[in-house]
């Protein structure tokens, strides 16, 4: 009975060591927290009805942020603790991580920086900004987008789970490697946790990669034919294409590893006839065009950044377009370049070292793109054009790296040691991150309404470009030194300890760009007023995102504008056509079945973890009811009347200013400092203590 | 005015599309397993191999069942089309049996290898092959289900237009299985004789 309920949970799995009890209660507390405000603000409501059902690609391109920002800084803790490790673990010393914990940790900071944190903000900025740039309302399934975002919340979830039952996670690596990670030598729950959290957000991204695809194919506004579409939008359709093509092949794969786990099958295990080796070019198969997913809306965002900030337009459009498809095709077939060691023979080595080489030819038509608009173009130097140049630089030696670690010769010596794992961060930070954080910044004032701080914005980029390369080049040299990844102790006479040193140091660095970049968030806030941006376009846009107001109402335009050429609004606003004729709308009505999907189908994930069998089929009856009843509703749409509109429009534009509506230049009032955003806080906590009202905010 | 006639008219372009590039995913699956299949299929670690296990008759009426079941569905379809109810019933109705029989026999075949201990942990030819039509077994059951709702809402509403798109996904993923079937008919079954 116990068994039929509780599966192979037992008081035993509840968390009694110190790491586990302290990450339990940390979750406890911060949902204690949130629970405390919310039913104090009396905002339970709010939440439920605005933002947790809503199914408007922006509100859901906001939660996307929030939650991945968040696995940013847990992945950013992961990372605080390996590098302290490396630095202490010396001789005698064990450091203050146990080897098999080491190991835990490496495998949950890789997974939860690509799939929580990298893909979190990259599906984040297709949501908020694909459908504004293409002159859409919404996603073609506003139903698959939330189910897609809480798949991925579902796998946030699982992930972390491990504080609470079970106490540990899996210590394969991030992409558990078989026969390792088979039930023979990693008999925990951990590698169960893993299947799970990769599966059910896995799942997620294949449905939101299919929605974007129909939405960007078959939504585009009036006009705006394949050959107009903005760079984003193109960035973002390979992307997902991409996406399409190998997720499911994680999906399957997992199953099986899952029926060698669950079901004693013999697919990738040593014994029984399975085939370790098929696992390896399985993952990899999805693996390498995985980081092309995430690197492709990177460039996306870079060709709309550097073409808005050098005022001209991108140099050669079809260069780059092509460029991206040519990056798509090839990054489908060099797999085999991530296990040129594992025994395969010269003639397929040579092949798969020679098309990755040819992969840096579209790469390099990308980047002549992007030099040759800057050239005579009007620079103007904000912070997103400053994670671009810091992207340029950092890049081009990961890409670098690439081409040596391409020659199956040079593999034999680089593989697995510490300069492969410095080129793929060259590749993953300076590329997909500094993207990411280029694109949130050039956005934002479309997202929130103000612009950012500048000020707080640039000290940010400078922590984070010295932090990298200060981490990063020692970590080459280690590389070539011959340390290898995934090191947890080693001897002096190495001579490694120095270099982990200033490694260490670069992360605290980093670490203050991270915090920096969340106190110019809140100094914005703070200085929201007189950052406010009333005309929707702060940067002299040339796409149709810029077109409507910040923030952009629900339904993204009044008039569904029509298209003439690439850069949309640039030409609407030199010919100066804007319609006014409203019209009726139809809204997507909010719906919760994606949570209640999401919950139950963590809920058969975790019933597989701790073969609970009861859990997993009411949870799985559930899911058929709740589909069965929503796909049969007939009642998913509401109209929004032309005078409704017309009436929220004067309403928006009654709240802006008179003397606001011009363009204020940027430099009419200084940016708060990091120093003002000290004194700020000090004052609002005295103020709070003395139990003055709260006269500054 | 919203014209409903044209915002529905593309509203189904985009789904019948997104059923599409959902069936390619799905259809990748099965390609992972397939060719898992073709990797694995002669480990038998020793035990039996295809040729000892597999019965063609039962493989070939299987076939033959969910072909018929394929027929019957496109012929349900047109009924829809014309909106005639119970015709239109009555051809989901058959197809509905032939894919249920379909799946008795599929079942039977699978107990009665593990009954003789030919079971998926023995070896990886046969974790493959149980896995190839198990995963195309799971999705006949899930045609079933959503074909048993469908009708079900057909009995309760009328036949009424989303319910004729409901049916148009619905055989798309018929015809689709059948032919996953075909390939591992070929494949599993007649390959393990040749
Ligand atoms: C010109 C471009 C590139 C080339 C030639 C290249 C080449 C390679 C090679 C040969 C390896 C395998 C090294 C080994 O395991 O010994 C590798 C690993 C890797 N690369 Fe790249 N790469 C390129 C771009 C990128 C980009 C853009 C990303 C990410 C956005 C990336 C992420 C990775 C990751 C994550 C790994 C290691 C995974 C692991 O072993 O855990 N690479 N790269
Ligand atoms: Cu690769």
């Amino acid at each position: 009975m116990r068994e039929f309920w509780l599966g192979r949970l037992t008081s035993h799995s509840l968390p009694h060591d110190w790491v586990m009890v302290g990450g339990t209660a940390t979750f406890i507390a911060m949902f204690l927290f949130a629970a405390v405000i919310l039913t104090r603000t009396k905002r339970w409501k709010w939440l439920w009805n605005d933002w947790l059902t809503s199914v408007d690609p922006k509100k859901i391109g906001i939660m996307y942020f929030l939650v991945a920002g968040f696995m940013l800084i847990r992945g950013g803790i992961d990372v605080i603790l390996m590098w302290l490790q490396q630095v202490l673990a010396v001789d005698g010393s064990q450091g203050i991580l146990s080897a098999d914990h080491y190991q835990q940790i490496f495998t949950a900071h890789g997974n939860i920086m690509v799939f929580f944190v990298a893909m979190g903000f990259i599906f984040g900025l297709i949501n908020y900004i694909v459908p504004l740039q293409i002159g859409a309302r919404d996603l073609a399934s506003p139903l698959l987008n939330t189910l897609g975002f809480w798949l991925y919340v579902g796998g946030v979830v699982m992930i972390n789970m491990f504080f609470v039952f079970g106490g540990e996670y899996a210590a394969t690596g991030w992409l558990a490697v078989a026969p390792l990670s088979g039930i023979d030598f990693s008999p925990g729950v951990g590698v169960d946790y893993w299947i799970w959290s990769l599966q059910i957000s896995g799942i997620g991204t294949t449905l939101g990669a299919i929605n974007f695809i129909m939405t960007i194919l078959k939504m585009r506004a009036p006009g705006m034919t394949l050959g107009k579409m903005p760079l984003f939008t193109w960035a973002s359709l390979f992307s997902m294409l991409m996406a399409v093509a190998v997720f499911p092949l994680l999906t399957a794969t997992l199953f099986l590893q899952f029926f060698d786990r669950y079901f004693g099958a013999h697919f990738f295990t040593a014994l029984g006839g399975g085939d370790p080796m098929m696992y390896t070019n399985l993952i990899w198969m999805w693996g390498h065009p995985e980081v092309y997913i995430l690197m492709l809306p990177a460039f996306g965002i870079f060709s709309e950044v550097v073409s808005t900030f050098s005022r001209k337009p991108i140099a050669s459009y079809t260069a780059n377009v092509l460029g991206m498809a040519g990056v798509s095709v090839l990054a489908l077939s060099v797999w085999l370049h991530h296990f040129f060691t594992m025994g395969a023979s010269s003639d397929v080595n040579a092949f798969f070292g020679l098309v990755t080489l040819v992969i840096s030819i579209p790469t390099a038509v990308l980047f002549f793109t992007w030099i040759a608009t800057m050239h005579k173009g009007l620079i103007r130097f904000d912070t997103p054009m400053l994670w671009f140049l810091g992207f340029v630089t950092i890049f081009t030696i990961g890409g670098v790296s690439g081409l040596v670690l391409a020659f199956p010769p040079a593999d034999f010596q680089l593989h697995n040691s510490l300069f492969l794992v410095a080129h793929f961060h060259s590749n993953v930070i300076g590329g997909v991150l500094f993207g990411i954080f280029s694109g949130i910044s050039y956005w934002f004032p479309k997202i929130a309404g103000f612009r950012l701080n500048e000020r707080i914005g640039r000290n940010a980029f400078w922590c984070w470009i010295i932090g990298f390369c200060m981490s990063f080049i020692p970590m080459y040299i280690l590389g070539i030194m011959g340390a290898t990844r995934r090191l947890d102790h080693y001897e002096s006479s190495t001579g490694y300890q120095p270099f982990f040193i200033i490694m260490l140091l670069g992360g605290i660095v980093i670490a203050v760009g991270l915090t920096l970049q969340i106190v110019q968030i809140l100094a914005s806030i703070i200085q929201r007023g007189h950052l406010r941006d009333n005309t929707g376009d702060p940067w002299n846009g040339r796409t149709l995102e810029w077109a409507t107001a910040s923030p952009p109402p629900f339904y993204n335009f009044t008039v569904i504008p029509h298209v003439m050429t690439r850069d949309a609004f640039l030409d609407m606003k030199r010919l100066g056509q804007f319609d006014q004729q409203y019209e009726d709308i139809l809204i997507p009505k909010n719906t919760a079945v994606g949570i209640y999907i999401a919950i139950l189908a963590f809920l058969v994930g975790f019933g597989f973890v701790w073969h609970i069998n009861s859990l997993v089929v009411i949870s799985l009856i559930g899911i058929i009811i709740i589909f069965a009843k929503r796909a049969f509703s007939e009642d998913s749409e509401y109209t929004l009347r032309a005078e409704e509109v017309e009436k929220l429009e004067a309403k928006r534009i009654a709240k802006v200013p008179a003397h606001e509506k011009e363009v204020k230049s940027l430099a009419d009032e200084e940016d708060m400092s990091v120093w003002d955003f000290v004194r700020y806080v000090i004052t609002f906590a005295m103020d709070i203590i003395r139990n003055k009202k709260w006269k500054t905010w | 005015m919203v014209n409903h006639k044209a915002h529905q008219a593309a509203a189904d372009d985009r789904v019948m599309f997104g059923f599409w590039v959902y069936l390619m995913t799905d259809l990748l699956v099965f390609s992972v397993l397939f060719a898992v299949y073709a990797v694995l299929h002669g480990n038998t670690v020793g035990g039996d191999a295809g040729r000892d296990l597999f019965s063609l008759p039962l493989a070939l009426q299987e076939t033959i069942l969910l072909l018929t079941s394929s027929f019957t569905c496109g012929l349900g379809l047109l009924a829809a089309r014309s909106y005639k109810k119970w015709q239109t019933l009555i051809c989901f109705g058959i197809t509905f049996l032939l894919g249920a029989l379909f799946l008795s026999l599929e079942m039977k075949e699978f107990t009665e290898f593990i009954r003789e201990g030919q079971t998926l942990q023995l070896n990886a030819f046969l974790s493959s092959f149980f896995v190839l039509v198990g995963t195309h077994g799971l999705h006949i059951t899930s045609g079933l289900l959503w074909m048993a709702i469908t009708m079900a809402y057909i009995l309760k509403r009328g036949l009424n237009a989303p319910l004729v798109r409901k049916l148009a996904l619905l055989s798309l993923f018929w015809h689709f299985l059948d032919i996953v079937w075909i390939f591992i008919f070929t494949i599993v079954y007649l390959g393990a004789y040749s």
